[in-house]
Order: C-alpha cells, then structure tokens, then sequence
C-alpha cells in the first residue's frame, strides 16, 4: 500500500513538474495542482496506517495516526485558496492579452540585448526605435503591444509592422 | 508574557478583520492599521526586553501541551528580528497612505497588508516546522495579492511567475515535512531537535539538503533568485520595499533557525560558502547591467542576501553574531532605499535611469535621504553597512577563508558602483530626459497623495541607519547574545517544549 501511494507521489509529482515547464498557464496552474497533490499523498504515506482514531472506539495501537492527515487538511486549504486566486489572474491575463501564454519578461530582455553588438541585433534595436511603443510600454493598445514572442534574435512576429520592415 | 506572545500574530488578524468591517470609510480603516501595527511595535519591544534580561519565553496557545498543541516562543533573534520588522511595517504603511495609489484606490490593501503583519510575526514566534509553513504561506498569500494589485498586463505577467514560484517552493516545503515526519514523528522544534542528530548522516544531509532549497527559494539564493528580479519591481512602491525588507529575510531566518537548531554540521561549510559567493556576484552584476532603479535595488537584495549565508557557513559566535547584524541592517536599508525610490518615481514620473536626472538640485531632500541610505548599504562608516560588513569579515578572517573575503570585499565595491550608477543617473545626470526614448510616462500612479507622510517615515528609516552605526557596540552585544543563543539552543527548547 504504501508502496502504491509512493509511486502515486512520484507520477504526480513527474506530470506535475511536465505541466508547470509549459508556456500555457492553464496547463502551469493545473501542473501546480498535481504537484501539491503529490505532495499532500506522500504527506499521508508519512504516518502509520490503521483504523479511525477517535478515542473510545477501540485501543490505541490500532489508530492511524492522525497528525499527518490534519496537515494534509491544512495544506489542502491553503493550496485550494491558492489555485483560486491564481486562476483569477490566469482569468485577468486572458482578458488583457486575449491569450494564455505566459509571457516574457520584456525588461530584462532589452537589457539582454543592450549586450550584444552583432549586426541582427543592431536592426532589430533600429526597427524598434521607429516603433518604441510595442516595446517600451507595457500598458499600450493590447492587439500591438501583446508581448509573448522570444524576440532575440530575428524580430518578433507579434510586432506586426515592425517585423515587415525588418525583413 | 505568554498571552504577549501570541498577539503580534493575533492582532493583525483580528484588525484585518476589522479592516473590512469598516471598508466604506477609508480614514477608519487608516486608524485600524497605524493603531494595530504600533500596538504589535510595543509588544515586541516588550517582548524583546523581556527575553533579553531572562532568556527565551514560550506559550503553548489554547492550552494543549507540547508536541500536540501550537507552540509559540521567543528566543533573542526571533524578538529581535520582530521588533524591526514590526516597525517596518507601521513606517512602511504611513508612507502607503501618504503615497497616491495603492492603498488609496483598493479597499482591501489595509487588510491584505495586516495580515502579511501577522504572517510575518508569526513565521518568527513559531516553534513548529509545520507551523512555520502555514505561517510563510500566510505571508506569501498576501503577498500575491499585493504585488498583483491594479492588475496591470505587467504585473499580472511577473505575478504569475512569482506566485508559481513560490507555490512550488512551498509544496516541496510539504514534502521535506513529509520526510521529517516519516523520519523522526513529529514536526515540532524541540521534539525536532533530539530526534534529527540521531538519524543516519546520509538521511540528516538529505532533509537539510531539501530545506536549503526549500528556504533558497523564498530568500532568493543562487542559482534559485532568478524570480526576484523578475517580479518585485512591478509592484507599486510602499510594496515592493516590505517585500524587499522583510520577505527574504524570513526565508534567511528560517534557514538561520533550521540549520541551527536541527542540522547543525548536516551540510558541509564550503557549500553554504559556494552559494553565498555566487549568490553576491551573479546579484551585483545584475545590478550593474540594470538601467532602472528598481531593477538595480532588485537585484541587490539578492546580492545582500549572500552575505548573510557566509555567517551561517562560518557557524561561530562572531559569524552567526555578523549575520543578525546583517539582517537587522538590510531589513532597515533596504525598505529605506525602496521607499526613496518611491519619491523618486513621485517626483518625476519614472524609475528609468534615462528618463531621469537632475535631482541633485530639484530634489535636495530625496537626494540626502538616498545618498545616506546607499551608503549604508555599501558599508561607509559611520553607518550601519560598515558595523555589519566590519563585523562580518573580522568573522571570516578568524576562520581565515581568504577566498570568501576576497570576494565579499569585491561584491562590496561592485555594489558602491551600482549605487553610484543610480546617484550620478538620477541626481546628476542633465534633467529633462523624461519622455525623449518616444514613450509616454505612465510608470507613477498619479493623483492626490501627502508627500510629508511619504518623506517622514523614510527620512526615520534613514536615521535608523544612522543610528545603528553609531551605536554599533550595543548593537553588535545583543546580536552577540542572540548568536550565543543559537550556538547553545537549550534554554530555546525548553521554552519550545514548555519545560
């Protein structure tokens, strides 16, 4: 049995960790989920198995022991308001993106490429200057603005007119 | 003293409660938060020059004993570290009301703020592994909520990423208390700290080995800080500088307490020297390849932090003493230069380095108050940096680790070189480079704010780390007492334990 629920941990944990390295946030917000999962199963695994331990029904030696279970119960509850709040952004960034995409850190790219003096890199910094708007600002008319691409080195297809003058 | 204890937990819960009831009246809620918070400030000082004068107290809520019940206990560091961290959170929220945005345009920040207070307090009284993990995950929840409030595209994007982040660390958290438990049968400190020594070496290495991760994460150690960076730069200012005050500190405190109490020797030193050096360098070269204050501020915390991991591979009197010292400083600098930065963004607009300058002479005051605070943070005598650094590398050339010297001194000029890159961009520069990149400014909030109540608590905090300079030999005595302590854990386990 509890070899069971150990490879039960083990495969939730494995299908969990594939989910979260995914670009969707459904499939990361449902790879959490699993993942949280193995680790409340193998928190069960941790104490003894047995009968129901309420005091009075049978003698003690019997008795499952009943700790780690009320920690699994914590721990369900904290993860259940968790996932709650974190399908409300996932639910936020759908409506401002109109995709579900995790999207780049845009800052630290630009920083990324301040590095580089290679010839691609040096146009794809021109084509952003006639269009500073899809990079810099973040808060700009979402369709244009929509981040999401890997951008180093040919220019991003999400920034429609600048990537037509590039090539 | 025991019902003491129990209330710098109980009373931020209760006012966030309250904080709700009387959500429509934004000034009632105000009094709710100051009066909740300088009541938690005066208990921990309470708290503090009780446990300092006759050793740890602990209270076991609700009556049960022990192992079963919810053991709450105070040695010299926990009250310490409560005492500075309670009076970064009541500074921290005046500067918020005084700040537009935020806390102005959302009802609940009043309350999701206190009860961060109450996670926060809670995560240093606890004496319950367990225990500790709820109250992390009560400080983190709320701190989800804060770094995503206003639910901008970029927020909600560095949101996500933290908050998955750190939703991992806490279910791997869950399951190193899985191991412990099936290891040892009980998740409670003192019970703990009998039954750890006695399992196998490998088994010992093992679990410590996973709470070091587990920990890394939260304080943002290398090669696990790559979220920090990332994310607290997005959130409005008063936020983002708690979070950089307090948020990894609890992540290095209970890496402090673990390693400490329960794995004392489990893991070889060179390997907490190894993560401190990587975590100071790859942190201040960040810093210096950032063009944005925030960013820059950013990556220096994860930089700071390595420091504090050198004192805990030293793992003597005088290294663990330099790293209390270390912690009480950077909780302090590093809300302080948070909070500058705020007025920096209040004051023009924008945090970017190019599209500042000037400030030298349109805002005299906000440059005293940053110059001072980056100062300390690079360690210029008299300040609080140089008692920390000073007292940090007398530790590490008793121990004679000329490496690790070597590479803190170096961290520590590459970081006056990245606070110097801030001064001579903002303060320096030729102003007028605001808006000339094409973009428009939209980084500040706007709106009707109070810039006394911003400018008061951080020139307070600026003061404080003068004054920790200056009364640098008090200082360092009690962080002495409280590192003694750690080294001799038997008066805290009694108190654990309720003896």
């Amino acid at each position: 049995m509890s070899i069971l629920l150990a490879f039960t941990a083990a495969a939730l944990f494995g299908i969990g960790t594939y989910l979260v390295l995914q670009r969707k946030l459904s499939r990361v917000i449902i790879g959490v989920g699993l993942i949280g999962h193995g680790a409340n199963v193998l928190l069960i695994t941790a104490g003894r198995r047995g009968r129901s331990p309420i005091i009075g029904s049978s003698d003690r030696d019997g008795f499952a022991d009943p700790l780690p279970q009320a920690l699994a119960l914590t721990a369900i509850v904290i993860a259940f308001g968790v996932t709650a709040l974190l399908l409300a952004l996932a639910y936020r960034s759908w409506l401002l993106t109109h995709d579900d995409e995790i999207a780049d850190d845009l800052e630290d790219r630009q920083v990324a490429r301040h590095g580089h003096t290679d010839a691609e890199l040096l146009d794809a910094a021109a084509v952003e200057h006639r269009d500073p708007d899809a990079d810099t600002d973040p808060d700009g008319p979402p369709p244009v603005a929509a981040p999401g691409h890997d951008d180093a080195p040919t220019v991003a297809p999400g920034h429609d007119d600048g990537g037509e003058a590039a090539r | 003293m025991n019902v003491l204890l129990a209330l710098p937990v109980v009373l931020p819960l209760l006012g966030a409660g309250t904080s709700i009831l009387v959500g429509r009246s934004r000034r009632a809620q105000r009094v709710v938060g100051i009066s909740v918070l300088t009541a938690v400030l005066g208990v921990a000082v309470a708290i503090l020059v009780e446990v300092d004068r006759s050793g740890p107290v602990g209270s076991q809520a609700g009556g049960w004993p022990a192992p079963m019940g919810i053991s709450l206990v105070a040695d010299r560091l926990s009250a310490l570290l409560l005492v500075v961290a309670s009076a970064m959170l009541l500074l921290v929220l005046i500067y918020a009301i005084g700040q537009p945005g935020a806390e102005r345009n959302h009802v609940g920040f009043q309350s999701v703020y206190l009860v961060l207070a109450g996670g926060v307090s809670a995560a240093f009284l606890t004496g319950d592994l367990f225990n500790l993990f709820v109250a992390i995950e009560m400080m983190l929840t709320a701190s989800y909520v804060l770094i995503t409030l206003g639910g901008r595209l970029e927020q909600v994007r560095s949101g996500m990423t933290y908050i998955v982040i750190s939703l991992l660390a806490s279910m791997l958290f869950l399951a190193a208390l899985a191991y412990t438990y099936s290891a040892t049968g009980t998740v409670n400190l003192a019970e703990l700290a009998v039954r750890v020594p006695e399992l196998p070496a490998g088994t010992r290495a093992a679990l410590a080995a996973l709470l070091l991760v587990v920990f890394g994460i939260k304080a943002a150690l290398f090669p696990l800080y790559f979220w920090l960076p990332d994310s607290y730069p997005t959130a409005p200012s008063p936020v983002t500088a708690i979070f950089a005050g307090l948020l990894t500190k609890v992540g290095v405190y209970a890496i402090i307490r673990t390693q400490t109490l329960l794995f004392e020797g489990a893991l070889p030193a060179g390997l907490f020297y190894g993560i401190a050096a990587a975590t100071m360098v790859v942190g201040v070269l960040g810093a210096i390849a950032q063009d944005d204050v925030k960013r820059i501020l950013s990556f220096n915390i994860v930089g700071q932090i390595g420091y504090m991991v050198i004192g805990i591979g030293l793992f003597d009197l005088a290294g663990l003493a330099a790293v209390i010292i270390s912690l009480v400083h950077h909780i302090v600098v590093k809300t302080a230069l948070f909070l500058t930065e705020g007025l920096i963004e209040h004051h023009s607009g924008s945090s970017r380095l190019n599209r500042l300058g000037g400030m030298a002479t349109t805002a005299p005051v906000i440059a005293v108050l940053f110059g001072v605070a980056a100062l300390a943070l690079t360690g210029i005598p008299p300040l609080s940096g140089f008692v920390s650094k000073f007292s940090l590398m007398a530790a590490i050339t008793a121990q004679r680790e000329w490496w690790v010297l070597a590479v803190a001194i170096l961290v520590s000029l590459l970081t006056l070189f990245s606070m110097v890159k801030i001064w001579v961009g903002v303060f320096w520069a030729p102003p007028g480079a605001a808006g000339a990149d094409g973009a428009e400014v939209v980084d500040a909030p706007r709106g009707p704010g109070s810039p006394a109540l911003m400018i008061v608590p951080t020139a307070l905090l600026v003061t404080a780390t003068v004054a920790i300079g200056v009364f640098g030999g008090p200082v360092h005595d009690l962080a002495e007492r409280a590192a003694a302590g750690l080294l001799d854990p038997t008066p805290y386990l009694d108190a654990v334990a309720g003896r």
